[in-house]
């Protein structure tokens, strides 16, 4: 082993981590939907799944905290209707929950609650700071507008005045996540599924942001687009160095992506580890049956 | 005048409410404030906010002028000149300079208005973000967060798809560095002369129910793009057959006689005025100019 000279490896595989802090930092986020009572407010409390016994109100995320660390790709898996797709909306400010606390690293060292601040400040946030990418691509761009002008939205909102620098870096992404130019002037309405989740892609890569939201993205895609969809996320980790929260209920594309996971059940966090810990020896009766279920 | 109506037509209280607005879009130049947009015995579309707000404004004292895309003599500034006049028993006219109050549909006049005059345009939609979010919850939101994304946006969609803006008018101005706000269908030409201008500008939209104001000297300049600077429409080379005017906003059309295009102005009476000073001039021997 001595006499191998390390610097001419085949493949130079760099693991620098530098920054302990966490880019994103969670903790104690819950999304109510009713009034609530004295018991479900509680989260030690049983729930009748996520529905409140005592007064019926719907606990879509209940008590949930993690972190993100810079580079890594953090998966949320479980199963319809278990908070995942609430969870990320409230991440990115689409909804309001109903408690918790949310530190971003990029935007202030991570010294205030970001659910706390004004709708132009988390604008901004959401503008430079994070990229979603939606499971449904209706509700992530403007079917009406080209595919070029989605991408620019996003510049625009950030405070780009310029124009060629637009078309030039919406071109760049087009071409990254292989929309061809010729329909860069067609409205995402025109585009394929696949194709519409790439723009997505490009959309939310258009201001370099350190955070990226994913909800489902290969879902409904073919399996040689879904190829092609991972290994463009595999790259940007490895390229830009993106850290990343991707939503899935589909265990090979967690298994594939993410370094940690979070198994999630009727809206609570039931078991979170390593990903590799989690499909080999998972601990609670729901992800045993989840990656059984995988084989 | 048969006095059969309130002086103006609207009864004193709707008046009040209309200028309440009016003093609120005043006070905050470009926001769209919302009112209560009455019945007129014209249909909603055809200048029925101008018209409230006209209403609203006018005294026994006033000199009413109404144009139509830039002419005086059109049907629906005939109309509603007579409409106003019927209930008001007001001078009307035509010239420019003589009118205390303009009320106007598409043009702002060739001739820079004063301090002492009101120019009251008439608005089909009064929202600038209204093609990219149709919901008013969220544009009235969009405003209050001054967030204007879409009416760039909008721009953008132009320039990607035709290398230009497209917007022959209307086209999307920033007042007082605060609110974005539609100028009304006035072509890209006319722009320029919203910015520190002597008048108030009112504007009316009586089917979308909001009115909003340009105070005299507000700074308004129309959106654009560092690489894409805003431009007027260009005549450069065009003049117009009837007063030989030239740099004035002018419409193409075809002279009956000849059957060739030629080019006219569209502000009827600076032609007339125009025309009528070149015939002069040229009486005395100068350069018909």
């Amino acid at each position: 082993m001595s006499d191998v000279n390390v610097s001419e490896l085949p493949v130079p595989v760099r693991h620098t981590y530098v920054e302990e802090a966490p880019v994103l930092s969670v903790s104690h986020l819950s999304r109510r939907f009713g009034a609530g009572c004295p018991y479900c407010d509680d989260s030690s409390n049983l729930l009748e799944r996520n529905i409140c016994p005592r007064c019926g109100a719907v606990h879509a995320v209940r008590d949930v905290s993690f972190e993100v660390h810079p580079g890594e790709i953090l998966g949320i898996v479980g199963e319809s209707g278990s908070g995942k797709s609430t969870l990320m909306q409230c991440l990115y400010f689409d909804q309001t929950p109903t408690a918790g606390d949310l530190r971003v690293a990029a935007f202030d060292g991570g010294a205030t609650n970001c659910f706390g601040l004004s709708r132009q400040q988390q604008r901004h946030i959401r503008d430079t700071i994070f990229g979603m990418v939606y499971q449904n691509p209706y509700l992530g761009l403007r079917m009406s507008f080209s595919a070029l002008s989605n991408i620019a939205e996003k510049q625009i909102a950030a405070g780009s005045r310029n124009v060629g620098e637009m078309v030039a870096r919406g071109e760049e992404l087009l071409g990254r996540v292989r929309i061809p130019a010729r329909r860069e002037q067609d409205p995402p309405s025109e585009f394929s599924g696949g194709m519409q989740q790439r723009v997505q892609i490009a959309k939310a890569l258009s201001n370099r942001p350190p955070v990226l939201f994913l909800d489902e993205v290969t879902t409904g895609l073919d399996l040689s687009v879904q190829a092609r969809v991972l290994d463009l996320i595999l790259q940007l980790r490895r390229d830009l160095g993106v850290s990343m929260v991707v939503v899935s209920h589909d265990l090979g594309v967690i298994r594939l992506l993410s370094d940690r996971t979070i198994v999630m059940l009727d809206g609570q966090v039931i078991e979170h580890g390593l990903t590799d810990q989690i499909m080999q020896d998972p601990q609670h009766v729901y992800t045993q049956e989840l990656v059984y279920s995988l084989l | 005048m048969r006095n059969t109506y309130n002086f103006a037509f609207l009864d004193e209280g709707s008046k009040r409410e209309i200028r309440r607005a009016i003093l609120k879009g005043v006070a905050i130049p470009g926001y769209q404030v919302p009112f209560a947009s009455r019945e007129m015995p014209i249909a909603r579309g055809w200048g029925t906010g101008g018209l409230q707000v006209t209403l609203a404004c006018i005294g026994p004292a006033d000199v009413l002028k109404v144009i139509d895309q830039g002419a005086d003599d059109s049907v629906n500034a005939v109309s509603i000149r007579g409409l106003v006049r019927q209930t008001t028993g007001v001078a009307t006219t035509s010239d420019t300079r003589r009118a205390t109050l303009i009320q106007s549909r598409h043009r702002i006049p060739e001739t820079p208005l004063t301090r002492n005059q009101l120019m009251v345009l008439q608005v089909p939609t009064p929202e600038p973000l209204r093609t990219y979010e149709p919901r008013e919850t969220v544009t009235c939101r969009l405003h209050a967060e001054a967030e204007y994304t879409g009416a760039y946006l909008e721009l953008f969609e132009q320039i990607v798809r035709y290398g230009t803006t497209t917007t022959d008018a209307d086209h999307p101005v920033m007042v007082g560095g605060r609110y974005v706000m539609a100028p009304s269908p006035i072509p890209r030409f006319d722009n320029p002369r919203l910015e520190d201008a002597d008048n108030l500008f009112l504007f009316g939209a009586g089917r979308e129910k909001k009115i909003y104001a340009v105070p005299p000297h507000t700074h308004v300049v129309s959106l654009a793009f560092d690489d894409f600077p805003f431009v007027r429409e260009d005549f450069s080379g065009k003049r117009c057959h009837v007063c030989g005017a030239t740099s004035v906003y002018m419409t193409e059309t075809v002279d009956p006689a000849t059957g060739e295009r030629v080019w006219q102005c569209s502000d009827t009476d600076f032609c007339a005025r125009h025309a009528a000073a070149a015939r002069v001039a040229a009486e005395k021997g100068g350069d018909p100019q």
